[in-house]
């Protein structure tokens, strides 16, 4: 974990986001008059599962939302290898969080796991039998085969997040960003997400999660990024979550137990 | 002569006039769809509410330059310009100030009406306003309307139909996931605004025809009770249409045939009834349906815990309970179990610790979570796992009698 600044004195400039799946720089976003993410960089490694962590109210899906432009910043770039994200959708799947739909909506398990396809179909391309077919493999693979048929209000939230993981899977991405993933989901989801998760990154995909559960970002993730309001540490699990970087992240909001069980766990 | 003008048989105006009413009804109830599923149906109110102002500053403009104030083109036009303004209105209150979008709605609504009302009563002392009609823009009229009036209507109603169709997919996302939309590269303010361009369209063209103050209840009434019926945006979506356009050709009808009635309440009180009987009497989402599942679940519920109750041979108390079992056949009047009741009431008690048993098993996790209480244990575990449990639990005991 370095904090690399951007021009330092007698070096060139050197644009290193060519490489990066999803680069962020010089990010502000503010609700009102106050910024809720300020001045952020973040470069995503290619290949790997990246946790953003943060204590509430830090920025973290903000951040996400800033780079695929759900909302406007004020200031700062995403670039996916380089080039700006608008160009480059095809190569992304978002996940957003599951309470930001309306979960009584007319439509069954199989219509939103098809809208993963809806770029692809454009306005008026018919949905065929191997557009289902492809929307049906996708749900096999977070066990939700048996629900293609239900209306989305019958599901418990960890099936409602499963679905829109397959939605994601259909949009056969390179750069997989995940709101919240694991948010009041049971243990069986968790599992099976993350399996689905790290089967992409075996895969050569990029994975992006928000995530709030710090006991379990060095078992789930490669990297981490850890922001409050500004960028605090980026980086390899071992080397980036570290006790005195969480502490000066969540301040006293941490627990010392809690410290020492996270140190021990990624150490 | 209802009949006659259901059928058709009222002569080629009327004719034509019902045919018209059907497409904006067909237009309204598929367009209003995503309005309503976007939870944004009360912006139609405000669209249509400021209209008015639009067609008598029209109808003023071209009486004093001499034309036909009547113009359906022009009248038209100039309700559509006003209702923009008014949706500018709307959106700019709701975005740039604190005002939330109903209290933007309710301030539009009221100030263009008012405007209009008062341009009303101007050009009523006009000499030329005296034959104007444009009262018939408050409740909707038939009468007197020309057939290129009626031919417009039908032309616009098809046009939007077909837009329909050509953007359900981002109208869809947008509706439903907004977020995602976006992430897709969809312009979701662009959908919406396509969205308010149709509303606005089926506005203006039913302006005569259901008039301003009901046109919203031909965008919001169909869909609503469209929802009744399915889980699917796409079948709303038809359903809608289908009720749009049926309660807009019986109410023209009737009305061709009661020239006295205003159009635009009959057509609504139509689409009312179709709300009504879905309300009631729709599987799954109706109240009929609603009221006979809850019934089931609470006899289930009672027979359980009586069951349970005879097993342990606690008392029963509640009426309903006894009541219930008397009626399978399980308890006697004085609440005493049969023979039948004796089996049945120890099985639930068995399958009552076997559950109990699994729950605190992290074997059986995934199993044990499906426990509430009513749930048949055999639709979790397969026999094998229920002999595995029992051996866990050991020898049956004796049910106390």
């Amino acid at each position: 974990m370095s904090i690399s600044l951007a021009a330092e004195h007698g070096k060139p400039l050197v644009d290193d986001r060519a490489q990066s799946p999803l680069a962020i720089r010089g990010m502000t976003v503010s609700y009102g008059q106050k910024p809720a993410v300020f001045s952020v960089d973040m470069t995503v490694r290619a290949g790997a599962m990246t946790a953003i962590i943060g204590p509430n109210g830090a920025g973290k899906s903000t951040l996400l939302k800033a780079a695929l432009g759900i909302l406007t910043p004020l200031a700062g770039t995403a670039t996916v290898l380089g080039k700006p994200v608008a160009t480059q959708r095809h190569r992304i799947a978002y996940v957003p969080q599951r309470a930001s739909v309306d979960w009584d909506f007319p439509t069954r398990v199989i219509d939103v796991v098809l809208m993963g396809l809806y770029p692809q179909l454009g306005l008026l391309g018919r949905i065929r039998a191997t557009h289902r077919a492809k929307a049906a493999e996708c749900l096999a693979r977070v066990g939700m085969e048996d629900f293609a048929q239900r209306q989305i209000g019958q599901l418990s939230g960890g099936q409602q997040q499963r679905v829109f993981l397959a939605r994601a899977l259909a949009q056969d991405a390179e750069l997989y960003l995940l709101d919240e993933p694991f948010a009041g989901v049971d243990a069986a989801t968790e599992k099976a997400i993350i399996s689905v998760l790290k089967s992409l990154r075996d895969a050569g995909k990029t994975v992006v999660a928000v995530h709030h559960d710090l006991s379990t970002v060095a078992e789930y993730f490669d990297d981490v990024f850890i922001i409050n309001t500004r960028r605090i540490a980026e980086g390899p699990v071992a080397e980036a979550f570290t006790p005195r970087i969480l502490q000066e992240a969540y301040g006293g909001r941490l627990a010392t137990a809690q410290m020492d069980a996270i140190g021990a766990s990624a150490g | 002569m209802i009949l006659d003008a259901l059928l058709l048989q009222l002569g080629y105006n009327a004719t034509l006039v019902t045919i018209g009413a059907a497409l904006l009804g067909m237009a309204a109830g598929v367009g209003g769809t995503f309005l309503f599923l976007r939870k944004r149906a009360l912006v139609s109110d405000a669209i249509s509410h400021a209209t008015l102002p639009g067609v008598c500053v029209a109808f003023i403009v071209m009486a004093m330059l001499g034309g036909d104030g009547r113009n359906l083109i022009g009248l038209l036009s100039g309700a559509a310009a006003s209702a923009a303004l008014g949706l500018l209105c709307v959106n700019w209150l709701s975005t740039r100030t604190r005002l939330a979008e109903d209290a933007a709605i309710g301030a539009v609504l009221s100030v263009f009406f008012g405007l209009g009302v008062v341009l009303l009563t101007v050009i009523q002392t006009m000499n030329a306003g005296r034959q104007a009609g444009l009262e018939g823009f408050l409740l909707g009229s038939t009468a007197g309307m020309l057939r290129s009036d009626a031919l417009i209507i039908a032309g616009s109603a098809a046009i939007t139909l077909a837009l329909v169709v050509l953007l359900r997919r981002p109208l869809t996302l947008a509706s439903f996931d907004p977020e995602f939309a976006t992430a897709t590269g969809q312009n979701v303010g662009r959908t919406d605004l396509a969205m308010m361009g149709l509303v606005l369209a089926v506005t203006v063209v039913g302006l005569k025809i259901v008039g301003l103050i009901m046109i919203v209840a031909l965008l919001i009434i169909p869909p609503v009770t469209a929802r009744f019926w399915t889980e699917r945006t796409d079948h709303v979506v038809v359903i809608s249409g289908a009720l749009g356009g049926l309660s807009a050709y019986i109410g023209a009808a009737l009305s061709a045939a009661l020239p006295h009635f205003p159009t635009g309440p009959i057509i609504v009180l139509v689409g009312f009834g179709f709300f009504t009987l879905s309300l009631l009497a729709a599987p799954g989402r109706g109240l009929a349906s609603a009221v006979i599942r809850h019934r089931r679940f609470q006899r289930r519920v009672h027979l359980r815990q009586g069951l349970l109750a005879l097993a342990q041979g606690q008392p029963i108390y509640e009426p309903l309970t006894l009541r219930l079992l008397r009626r399978e056949g399980w308890a006697l009047l004085d609440g005493v179990a049969t023979d039948d009741g004796r089996a049945r009431a120890a099985k639930a008690l068995r399958d009552e610790t076997r559950w109990q048993t699994i729950r605190s098993d992290p074997d059986f996790e995934a199993a044990a979570a499906h426990y509430d209480g009513l749930r048949a244990i055999e639709t979790v575990l397969t026999p094998d796992q229920i002999e595995e449990v029992d051996r866990m639990i050991g020898a049956p005991r004796p049910v106390q009698t």
